[in-house]
């Protein structure tokens, strides 16, 4: 038989056990809409690639990591000198996280401009800030696992921080560390987050943001009259395209590893003092310059708590969007202007604090 | 998907170059991918990961009352065989400004040769500008081997 | 009427009890209140270490120190010495000092021969002879407020002895009628030993007690120069001592030994340039085209050479761990390739060129090796960049060829 008959034949087979044709129709009917903005839509899929990318070589370095004071540390070093191509999966995966955690922001901020978390799209747009949240946790969970200097110390900031939020504050810090301080049991702890605990909810989260895209199509800007718009096939146009860009980012990933590999640093010393300058890595850096410049006291309110319940008050308004936010499907009514300004501000506040917390 | 599926295709030649470029890439970059991860998999001749122990010698090397330098990690340790079944190890490293000490025989002491201080045999500062004692390393035997590792 | 004044009268008592226990030292009380010369030493006392000893001003000067009446309490019946007259102020330090039996009670660790050693000292042998311009126990050690010698604030913590002796001796009018240069601290403070006492805090770095002397001191001449710096620079002096050089700078007079091309005061970090070249020390007797001149120029080109090497292979380590690679044993390796550099420079110190070979060679072995595997990892960055660009090539070919199916499909539709 030839080769499409074969093809043919494999399908049904599967197809009767499987169920495939569903899936493959609703490919064949999933249509992108053409416009302006198209472009945005590619990078919800390079953050799913980039997940992808993380899941993946952080199962190789799984098979070579140790993760006890002891031999953390050494191991990574281990993996950076010894093992075969093991600098290249290193720094990969440290450069794809932070990629990752940047276009994790972008996709978030592309869908918050086009208006895309109205009705009927609500859990959507909850279920990717909760994806966010927990990006953010994958990297301050990773950060730590090196064990050197540097990771050591901004775990220690970053749970003191912590620590200071009202009422759950100290309970807070002391799960998150094992213990009163930051060592051995923070270094478990972690390794337990990292590897096993967020990876499930993740995962878990990622097939319910993809089935309600799927069920829900591709948003269009809500100014557009949705019936006008001209379409592209998801298969096999709009996904070629997105396999070329999912190789360009994964020629960036190389370039990066090589030609800037991620530093060893040195191993942690609890007993040092903080190296100079120490700081939390670049996501948490806005939120951590902002609770630098807040005075210790602002009338009676310590200064850090009124800090905390300012990004707390900023969270909540973001999240809620699609409910004080939202427009009519039709694209009339809404408050889409102040969500606008509500996203301008946070882009321009996180931009500006950002920028400031790191050469300051 | 390929257009009018009756009339032959005009540019079949253009066709085969760009699906055997597509091909190709493809199978030729999916290699270049996988082959640094099939060499990752596989795992390199030394398979210890850290120094928290070094073999250092054979227990019949070393006379009784004697010390050697030997490397533990990237710096030097000092075994020394008191007797002949007590041994001590020490991190070699002078505490005054660096210089690797050695063991002193005639003295019973362990000595460093750039300002003459003088440390005994349990590391403690016995003379001279050491500020602070040496750092003691555990010593194991295991059956003719002599092994130095951190203490714990 | 009665309750009231027992209650007062205990009140009272309460004060005064405890109070007179406590002062029973009336030459503080009655010396803090008068309003002259007598008031200063009653201020000071508060960091003395007799004090803090439990000892008190009569301890030293005589006297009752529980009368408040002067009359009894400053009486020569009952011991009370008064200001002791400069010449005679060793011998008052010493009635404790100099007492084995007395210093057991307080410190039984503390010499006991330092008046001894004092009468042996300069100092010591000119105020026997009438002179009490010179230095006596109180110049040194301050008096009412002595503090112990390791007390940070103490005139005689190593810290502080180069200013306490400079105080006279680099006073040119005080040096004047002995005829004793005042330049020696300017020389120390550029020393190494300064900067090891003051920059690195090394409280065993050398200051003008640790070569001099301190209640023995016996200046200028040191009996034999590399003894005495041979108590902590060991080898050099063993090395020294067997060179030729021993023999000749001894007959000298003046001192000699180590002092003679290293300087007593100004004691630098040496370098080639003592060797060779316009500030060379060995020209200084050696004049050129002699074979101990020929001698100096080939050890401080082998010296200059290994440096050279070993800095080179430390650049290139430099580079290849700044673009990524771990280069971390070579680095420990050429941490001995460095002792070998300072083993050579001691072997200098037997003037015999085959001694210094050994180490020279070992350290350029050391150093070649090293920067071998620099070299290596460099190289290696560089396969690492040509895999990237093959790869990154192969990934334009595929976009491109995407690009090229998708127009094709997309044109056709």
């Amino acid at each position: 038989m030839s080769a499409a008959e074969l093809k043919a034949k494999t399908f049904d087979w599967f197809d009767e056990r499987l169920g495939l044709r569903m899936a493959r129709d609703l490919l064949d009917h999933k249509v992108v809409p053409l416009h302006p903005g198209t472009a945005w839509y590619y990078f919800g899929g390079i953050t799913l690639f980039l997940f992808g990318v993380q899941m993946f070589t952080g199962l190789l370095l799984l098979l070579y990591y140790r993760p006890t004071v002891a031999e953390a540390f050494d191991s990574v070093r281990f993996i950076m000198t010894r093992v075969e191509f093991g600098w290249l999966i290193r720094s990969i995966h440290s450069w794809s996280a932070n990629l990752l955690i940047f276009f994790a922001f972008v996709h978030m901020f592309s869908v918050m401009f086009t208006h895309s978390y109205r009705r009927p799209r609500e859990l959507t747009w909850l279920s990717g800030i909760a994806l966010l949240g927990l990006m953010m946790g994958f990297g301050f969970s990773g950060y730590l696992l090196p064990w050197n200097q540097i990771s050591y110390f901004a775990t220690k900031v970053g749970t003191d921080v912590a620590g200071t939020t009202p009422f759950v504050g100290p309970v807070l810090a002391r799960f998150l560390r094992g213990g009163e301080d930051v060592g051995a049991a923070t270094l478990t702890r972690f390794f337990a987050f990292h590897v096993m605990i967020l990876p499930l909810i993740s995962c878990g989260l990622i097939g319910l943001h993809l089935l309600l895209v799927q069920k829900a199509g591709m948003s269009t800007p809500k100014h557009l009259p949705v019936h006008d718009l001209s379409h592209m096939k998801f298969f096999p146009n709009f996904f070629l395209r997105e396999l070329m860009v999912w190789y360009g980012v994964l020629a960036l990933l190389g370039s990066l590893a090589a030609i800037f590999p991620w530093e060893l640093g040195e191993k942690a010393d609890p007993f040092a003092s903080a190296p100079a300058g120490i700081r939390p890595e670049w996501y948490f850096l806005a939120q951590f310059y902002t609770l630098k410049l807040i005075p210790s006291h602002v009338w009676i309110i310590e200064g850090e708590l009124l800090g905390l319940a300012g990004f707390g008050l900023l969270a909540l308004v973001w999240v809620a969007l699609p409910f004080w936010a939202a427009t009519k499907p039709d694209g009339s009514g809404g408050r889409a202007r102040l969500a606008t300004g509500v996203g301008i501000f946070l882009v321009c506040y996180l931009f500006t604090f950002t920028l400031l917390g790191y050469f300051k | 998907m390929q257009g009018n599926p009756t009339s032959p295709p005009p540019d079949a030649g253009r066709r085969t170059l760009v699906s055997w470029l597509l091909g190709g890439g493809v199978a030729a970059s999916l290699a270049s991918f996988f082959y640094p991860v099939a060499r990752f998999l596989d795992p390199p001749m030394v398979a210890e990961v850290s120094v928290n122990e070094v073999a250092a010698g054979k227990v019949q090397d070393l006379k009784p009352n004697s010390g050697k330098i030997v490397k533990f990690g990237n710096k030097p340790a000092l075994l020394v065989r008191v007797n002949d079944t007590q041994w001590k190890a020490f991190s070699a490293v002078c505490t005054h400004l660096n210089c690797t000490v050695q063991y002193q025989e005639a003295r019973r002491e362990i000595w460093c040769a750039c300002h003459n201080g003088t440390y005994d045999l349990e590391g403690r500062v016995a003379s001279g500008p050491p500020p602070k004692p040496l750092e003691e390393l555990a010593v194991k035997i295991r059956g003719d081997e002599v092994v130095i590792s951190k203490r714990v | 009427m009665r309750a009231p004044k027992i209650l007062f009268l205990l009140w009272f008592s309460v004060w005064i009890v405890p109070g007179s226990a406590a002062a029973a030292d009336s030459c503080v009380t009655c010396h803090a209140a008068i309003d002259d010369a007598v008031k200063g030493p009653a201020a000071l006392i508060k960091n003395d270490v007799h004090i803090a000893h439990g000892l008190s001003c009569a301890d030293c000067h005589g006297g009752d120190r529980t009368s408040d009446d002067p009359d009894v309490s400053m009486n020569k019946a009952k011991g009370f010495k008064g200001k002791p007259a400069r010449a005679t102020i060793p011998k008052f330090c010493a009635a404790c000092h100099s007492s084995p039996d007395y210093m057991r009670k307080y410190a039984p660790r503390e010499r006991v021969d330092q008046f001894e050693l004092y009468q042996t000292s300069v100092h010591g042998k000119r105020l026997a002879a009438g002179d009490t311009a010179v230095a006596t126990c109180i110049d040194c050690h301050s008096v009412h407020d002595i503090r112990a010698v390791k007390d940070s604030a103490a005139p005689v913590h190593p810290l502080h002895v180069g200013e306490t002796c400079s105080r006279c001796h680099s006073d040119a009018a005080k040096m004047a009628p002995y005829k004793i240069p005042t330049n020696q601290f300017q020389e120390y403070k550029t020393s190494v030993h300064w900067e090891a006492l003051t920059k690195r805090g090394d409280l065993s770095a050398p200051s003008c007690a640790s070569c001099h002397g301190n209640h023995g001191a016996k200046p200028p001449q040191v009996e034999s120069v590399s003894a005495v710096c041979g108590s902590c620079h060991v080898l050099f002096e063993q090395l020294y001592e067997k060179s030729v050089h021993n023999a000749v700078f001894s007959a000298a007079s003046g001192g000699g030994g180590c002092m003679v091309c290293h300087s007593n005061h100004a004691v630098h970090y040496p370098s080639t340039a003592m060797l060779a070249g316009p500030k060379a020390v060995c020209s200084g007797c050696h004049d050129a085209g002699t074979a101990p001149a020929g001698t100096a120029t080939q050890m401080a080109g082998w010296l200059d050479g290994l440096d050279t090497a070993l800095k080179k292979s430390e650049t290139v380590l430099a580079s290849a761990e700044q673009s990524g690679m771990e280069v971390s044993e070579a680095q420990v390796r050429l941490i001995d390739g460095r002792e070998n550099l300072v083993k050579a420079r001691l072997a200098l110190h037997s003037m015999k060129p085959a001694e210094m070979q050994k180490p020279v060679e070992a350290g350029m072995a050391i150093a070649q090796a090293t920067q071998k595997a620099g070299e290596f990892a460099l190289h290696e960055k560089d396969t690492r960049r040509m895999g990237l660009a093959v790869s990154v090539l192969l990934i334009g070919i595929v976009i491109l060829a995407i690009r090229l199916l998708l127009r094709r499909m997309e044109s056709s539709s």
